[in-house]
């Protein structure tokens, strides 16, 4: 598989340089990987973030006011290390409190766990915030428990927005339990993706066949289907998202339709065509939307939905000033 | 054992890992995110150089210091499980030497570790199917009065044999749970890196019998 790349193991510090080199604005640490905010605020509420690298923009790309304090980019689709999020809450923690916003993953929530217990050595208080959202897998002893994907964007948005308004590290962790409680989503995938060290796709879809229910690392859906037109993959995703959260006419609610990297803008707008369409059939407000590439797995052709059913908090949060390389509105 | 065999051990963790890394990787690209082998081999390395100006008093401190190194440099789930693991199996062994029973204690610690972390049970298609199996045979061993390389190598055959247990299991922890049933059918990764540590201790350890024998 052909890459922009250099050389596998160098594709992280390289990266990292690139963002600080684009985004002056941002302070970043290539020895340590943490990209924080230039200053520490004092009196805030400091939120942090972090997972593995190959979902640009998530997270270093919400950096900036109103969002994230800091992110910690493990290697590619690996959780970064305890040492990296002490790094960054000591970077960023301003006297009020740090949130951790850990996607539901075996490895980050390990991390983050011994991350947590360190940084409290160092006399800094912090709350954790899981984002699990994903309906394709079922939250059983069975499993993991659901995976963590597009939500991360809203809990990390609206938390954000809290966070600068002055509130505490209590109600910031209260609202970004709030939002991932509200969301949910599901993804499906029309190819599988390339890591930069392995250099070849993680597994063989025929032309006419499509991955159900994948995540956002590479790894297999929950089942594998004949390709279908874009509205029956809609409805698919939709019915599953809806089964779990139920909807009713008059509803408000924040939709994204996110790129997994591979797919190209305008199949997300025909997918966001049909949520708008069906949705509009049951009598749900769309009040706020994101179409675009939020949330990737490197190359990989897919399409993931994520609702989120919004309260007038969330939406006023949700409107307030964002600016970060990837989100930016109201500044 | 003593401290050079520690380190000794460690270093040919580290060898292994590195000749088995695409195996690894492979292993988990069917039924993970394709990256413990690459993991592994950067945390065991890693462990390695951390080793070399390093001159321990005890056992313990080698295998602390590994499991350190190799929750700062593995990242995923692999790193704080196998970090931690080695960090308690150091820290149960205080001494300059350690006999059988010692390490078996030692090692029974490190399974602690890892199920109190990861809250994974034996037949969930996770590294433990491969440890726990290894541990009752070095137990078992030390119990009747076998010497280190004996017990060592029943742990090596039995974490072989757990670890090939683990293909027709459907997975119940880690990424490869989200497949459910389409799990089945793959060998657990980390089941097969946990077989090259125990395979790796009975090498070590027979090759140091071999040398002492040579002098």
């Amino acid at each position: 598989m052909k890459k922009f790349i250099n050389a596998p193991e160098a594709v992280l510090a390289e990266a990292l340089s690139g963002i600080a080199a684009a985004h002056p604005g941002l302070k970043v640490d290539v020895e340590n990987k943490v990209i924080s905010r230039g200053a520490r605020r004092s009196g805030k509420v400091a939120l942090v973030s972090g997972g593995g690298s190959g979902h640009e923009p998530l997270h270093g790309g919400f950096v900036g006011e109103g969002m994230l304090d800091a992110a910690c980019p493990g290697e590619v689709f690996t959780s970064p290390v305890p040492g990296q999020m002490v790094a960054a809450a000591q970077a960023v923690d301003g006297g009020a409190g740090v949130l951790f916003i850990v996607k539901n993953y075996t490895g980050d929530v390990l991390n983050f766990r011994m991350a947590a217990e360190l940084a409290a050595e160092e006399g800094i208080a912090v709350e954790t915030a899981l984002v699990d959202d994903d309906v394709a897998v079922q939250n059983s002893t069975w499993t993991a428990g659901r995976r963590g994907t597009g939500a991360t964007v809203f809990v990390e948005k609206i938390a954000g927005a809290l966070a600068e308004q002055g509130a505490g590290l209590a109600a910031v962790a209260e609202i970004a339990k709030r939002v991932n409680a509200a969301s949910r989503s599901f993804a499906v995938a029309l190819t599988a993706c390339t890591t930069p060290a392995s250099g070849k796709p993680g597994f063989d879809l025929p032309e006419d066949e499509m991955e159900v229910g994948v995540g956002i690392h590479g790894e297999p859906g929950r089942r594998r289907e004949k390709l279908r037109p874009a509205r029956e993959i809609v409805a698919t995703a939709l019915d599953a998202i809806l089964a779990d959260q139920p909807l009713t006419a008059g509803d408000e609610t924040i939709v994204m339709v996110n790129g997994l990297g591979g797919t190209p803008l305008i199949e997300l707008y025909v997918v966001f065509h049909e949520i708008a369409a069906a949705f509009a059939d049951k009598g749900v407000v769309i009040a706020r939307n994101l179409v675009g590439n939020y949330v990737t797995s490197l190359d990989m052709a897919g399409v993931s939905l994520t609702v989120c059913k919004a309260d007038a908090d969330m939406l006023s949060l949700w409107d307030a000033p964002v600016n970060t390389p990837a989100l930016r509105w109201g500044v | 054992m003593d401290t050079d065999l520690a380190r000794t051990w460690v270093q040919a963790i580290a060898a292994a890992v590195d000749q088995h890394k695409d195996h690894l990787t492979q292993l988990d690209s069917a039924i993970g995110d394709a990256d413990h082998g690459t993991n592994m081999h950067r945390g065991f390395s890693a462990a390695v150089t951390a080793l070399a100006d390093y001159e321990p008093d005890t056992v313990g401190a080698v295998l602390v210091k590994t499991g350190t190194t190799l929750i700062s440099t593995v990242g995923g789930a692999s790193g704080p499980l196998y970090g931690g693991a080695f960090r308690a199996i150091g820290k149960a062994l205080g001494t300059p030497t350690a006999d059988t029973q010692q390490v078996a204690a030692a090692l029974a610690a490190g399974l602690a570790s890892i199920q109190k972390l990861g809250a994974a049970a034996p037949g969930d298609k996770t590294m433990i199917d491969a440890y726990a199996p290894a541990l009752a045979a070095f137990q078992q061993q030390a119990d009747a009065g076998a010497d280190l390389d004996t017990a060592a190598v029943a742990a090596a055959d039995a974490a072989e044999e757990g670890m090939r247990a683990t293909t027709p299991m459907q997975a119940r922890k880690g990424r490869a749970s989200y497949l459910g049933a389409r799990s089945i059918g793959h060998q657990d990764p980390g089941a097969t890196s946990t077989a090259l540590v125990f395979r790796t201790l009975a090498e070590s350890l027979a090759a140091s019998a071999e040398s002492m024998g040579a002098r």
